[in-house]
């Protein structure tokens, strides 16, 4: 995805007209990919709720889940797509400085997030719930699991985006890349949402 | 005429802001015109459409003889040519190879040489990420083939039911190779999606609306938005299978509390949709084909298209009709039953509309109208006996028989065979500058026609008389040797129709220098593509085209006299475009997608035999896609047809200025 957001300039050089939607085709190609991206988390939490009570042993969701705890790390995720609104908005702006710490920001929120899920996860593990004890534990890390290798992914960018600045390669001429950047970090967070309502809050 | 007028610094800016970024590549872009090398590291969608359509051909031969081996196996009641395992292997290889290593990629040759054109483009949306879809495709394809010499092929079936697909009922590593190797088609699958979506999105030529855009276009549009949705549906499936057979997950773990129609229904979602992605884009090959050739243009084009979208839409509502004897419950299937039904109507419209196209046209049978009336014909058989799988009794008898390997091979090879090789003989001569012979192509048609008939008719009857599928025998006695033998019979014959095929590509281009070359426009046709010289030259269009209306081209070349009548106004060489690519400025190659796509099959084989070779091939992964990244933007310093002139970056501004003046004399001339 990185190259995605980086081959912006060089895609709009490639090309002698305006795109006829108005949309670049950078932009466009990452909401068509995040489109596809809804039915890939559409088929995990399907996935999830057909399974999850269906172990025949070892914890179950209401046994290991430690709620307080997942609400703070959501929060921290949440925080971090009001950080990245404000990355594009300063980069708009112009305000290369405050895009650089908005985004360092919002990549420092994602990592605290996936320690988070680092943390819970061996938590999780040490209370008896490996991958392979049962089928609630092979559903709902491979659900989380996929969550977190996107948030991962988004961080990368993030960090790529951070790198050009320093570089001194992003300025308010490449706004769309990190605005592409923050469409993926948005929809990342949106997924969350349903996810830990759906895994964690319904019973 | 304000479509045309094109803000010059709406150019400029990007471009200039490109050149004030430095080159962090190590390598500077390969610059190789000819030889291997141009191919390899091409980004020009031509070449990749080309390498796809090659590509597809092999591995069709390779399925093809995997068909062979199946119907020598089954000429004779009792045979012993394959053992029950091998050949399990060798009908699931079959199916595999068939629908996603030839049928989708023929698919996808047609799509990618033709879109750009027929919108009026230079190229794709993102050229790198086509090059990246087409090298990540044939590694997948090659991935998977090699599975035949590392522990036998895949044994579950191209549907892989779960839980016959775990590694108790399947130990070996066929089915990781199904797994990896589908995911990684998938991925190709995906990437080319969203390119192309963006490109008929994005990518139009002035004036050129979707509502004037040919119907191929938009059958390849329905297509692409198809994978986009429904290849992370068979990607979950996939990792989920993966992980269950690598990492000892519970998944498909029945003892564990698993539910195997979860794989079925993920399998099905994405597994209908995927039927009409095979089709569509024939669908719109015979669209083009027929209007050129009953010299009329296509009847009902709103209806083509918008039957097309229903098709699209409608595609993800009858999934579980390939479910009705797993017990889903009577609501589930009455309600598929219905939906299914409901499917027939748009692609009902679809061949009613060719039929009233051809209807009082003044016809020519040529080689792609002989294919495209057997896609229609073939077509409406296959479509009939879907009809009646939809009627549920009546499909639990037929499930698993050969009545079923009867209706999709109607439909696929009936349908979509028939579309695409009638493409090939269309469009040939655009493409490689040199006719099909048209006698040879007629008896391939004729012998395909009978031949396929012979094969998979008979199975029609095979199946009422209760022969199960994916079985390696049968005994003697049942009423089955004699259609057996028939159907042996019309396979060789299709071998036989592919023979000449062959064999009319290397005479027909050997005669070409002694023959005419076909021009621009060698059959009177109606779309853009036609408005380039034959082979197309790199840069597609020496101008934007300016598109006032459908069938454009026909437009230039034809006007109303005072009767109404239409008379030539112009000829094709008059209209087209010369073939001046002075004014376009092309992307440049690159290996990146080569060396990406190299990563994803090391991935594979690590994951299956050794975790090293997977982190090298993680590290070839990162490694390309960081040298994707950074590699030096497109350039200036090279010139579509060698004027060097230019050495300053300022050059990438200046030219697309030349451009545009050039366009406004255009419409000043209208």
């Amino acid at each position: 995805m990185t190259d995605t957001a980086v081959e912006a300039p060089a895609a709009a050089a490639d090309h002698g007209h305006a795109p006829a939607t108005g949309i670049s085709n950078s932009k466009l190609a990452m909401w068509v990919y995040l489109g596809s991206d809804c039915l890939l988390f559409g088929s995990l939490i399907s996935t999830y709720l057909l399974l999850r009570h269906r172990s025949v042993e070892g914890p179950g969701p209401q046994d290991v889940f430690d709620i307080p705890f997942t609400s703070v790390s959501s929060f921290v995720l949440l925080m971090s797509s009001l950080t990245m609104a404000l990355a594009v908005a300063s980069i708009v702006r112009g305000d290369v400085q405050r895009n650089r710490a908005w985004l360092a920001t919002t990549a420092m929120l994602g990592g605290v997030f996936i320690g988070g899920q680092v943390y819970e996860f061996t938590t999780f593990y040490r209370e008896g719930l490996g991958y392979t004890t049962n089928i609630f534990g092979s559903a709902f890390y491979t659900l989380t699991g996929f969550h977190g290798l996107h948030v991962s992914v988004g961080i990368v960018m993030l960090m790529s985006l951070l790198v050009m600045s320093i570089r001194g390669n992003l300025g308010p001429d490449k706004a769309e890349a990190v605005e592409i950047v923050g469409l993926y970090w948005h929809f990342v967070d949106i997924v969350w949402i349903v996810i830990f309502t759906v895994v964690y809050l319904i019973p | 005429m304000a479509i045309v007028e094109r803000p010059s610094d709406v150019l400029a800016l990007p471009s200039g802001g490109v050149v004030t970024q430095s080159p962090l590549g190590v390598f500077a872009r390969p610059r190789a015109k000819t030889g291997w090398r141009a191919w390899v590291t091409t980004v020009d969608h031509k070449k990749i459409g080309i390498m796809y359509g090659a590509s597809a051909l092999v591995f069709l031969v390779i399925g093809g003889i995997e068909a062979l081996i199946i119907r020598a196996q089954l000429a004779a009641p009792g045979q012993k040519l394959l053992s029950a395992d091998l050949y399990n292997q060798v009908f699931t290889m079959h199916g595999i190879t068939m629908i996603f290593l030839a049928v989708m990629p023929m698919g996808a040759a047609f799509m990618n040489y033709l879109i750009p054109l027929q919108i009026g483009a230079r190229d794709v949306a993102f050229p790198r990420l086509n090059a990246l879809s087409f090298w990540t495709f044939l590694a997948g394809g090659i991935f998977l083939n090699t599975s035949w010499f590392l522990g036998g092929g895949p044994d579950g079936g191209w549907f892989a039911y779960a839980p016959n697909t775990g590694v108790i009922f399947s130990p070996s590593h066929g089915m990781d190779f199904y797994a990896i190797g589908l995911q990684i088609t998938g991925i190709a699958s995906l990437v080319g999606g969203v390119n192309l979506v963006v490109t008929v999105l994005n990518m139009r030529a002035p004036g050129m609306t979707l509502m004037r855009m040919p119907v191929f276009t938009w059958m390849s549009f329905v297509t692409q938005v198809l994978l986009v949705f429904a290849m992370p549906v068979i990607s979950v499936a996939l990792f989920l299978l993966t992980f269950d057979r690598l990492f000892d997950a519970n998944f498909f773990n029945v003892a564990q509390g698993a539910d195997p129609l979860l794989w079925e229904h993920l399998f099905w979602i994405f597994g209908h949709p995927e039927v009409y992605i095979l089709i569509l884009p024939a669908f719109g090959i015979v669209s083009e084909i027929i209007p050129v050739f009953s010299r009329k243009p296509i009847f009902g084009y709103p209806f083509m298209v918008f039957s097309g979208i229903a098709i699209g839409f409608m595609g993800w509502g009858v999934w579980a009709h390939h479910m009705f004897a797993s017990g889903i419950g009577p609501i589930s299937v009455a309600a598929f039953s219905v939906s299914t039904m409901f499917i027939a109507v748009p692609t009902g419209v679809k061949i009613l509309n060719w039929m009233a196209t051809l209807w009082g046209g003044k016809i020519t049978f040529s080689t792609p109208l002989l294919f495209s009336i057997g896609l229609i014909t073939m077509f409406t058989i296959g479509g009939l006996s879907g009809v009646t799988h939809a009627v549920a009794p009546a499909d639990t008898q037929q499930t698993d028989t050969y009545y079923i390997v009867a209706h999709f091979h109607y439909v696929i090879f009936g349908g979509a065979m028939f579309g695409f090789l009638g493409g090939f003989y269309f469009w040939w001569p655009k493409v490689f500058g040199y006719f099909l012979d048209e006698k040879l192509g007629k008896v391939h048609f004729w012998l395909t026609l009978i031949g396929f008939n012979l094969t998979f008719g008979p199975m029609h009857i095979l199946g009422l008389q209760g022969m199960s599928r994916r079985i390696h025998t049968y005994r003697d006695g049942y009423g089955f040797n004699l259609w057996n033998l028939v159907a042996t019979v019309g396979a060789f014959m299709i071998a036989l129709s592919f023979l000449v095929f062959f064999v009319n590509i290397v005479r027909s281009k050997r005669r070409a220098p002694s023959l005419p070359p076909p021009g621009p426009d060698p059959w009177d046709s109606r779309s853009l593509e036609w408005m380039t010289p034959s082979p197309t030259p790199e840069h597609n269009f020496d101008d934007d085209p300016i598109v006032t209306q459908l069938d454009e081209f026909w437009h230039r070349k034809y006007g109303g006299d005072e009767d109404g009548r239409m008379v030539p106004i112009a000829t094709a060489e008059e209209v087209a475009f010369p073939g001046d690519g002075s004014r376009s400025h092309l992307p440049a190659p690159s290996y990146w997608p080569l060396v990406v796509a190299l990563a994803f099959p090391l991935i594979g084989y690590g994951l299956i035999f050794n975790l090293v070779i997977a982190a090298l091939g993680g590290a070839a992964l990162l490694g390309g896609m960081v040298g994707w990244a950074l590699e030096p933007p497109d350039d200036e310093d090279l010139p579509p047809h060698g004027h060097d002139d230019h050495d300053d970056d300022g050059s990438a501004a200046v030219e697309p200025e030349v451009a545009s003046a050039d366009l406004e004399e255009v419409t000043a001339g209208d």
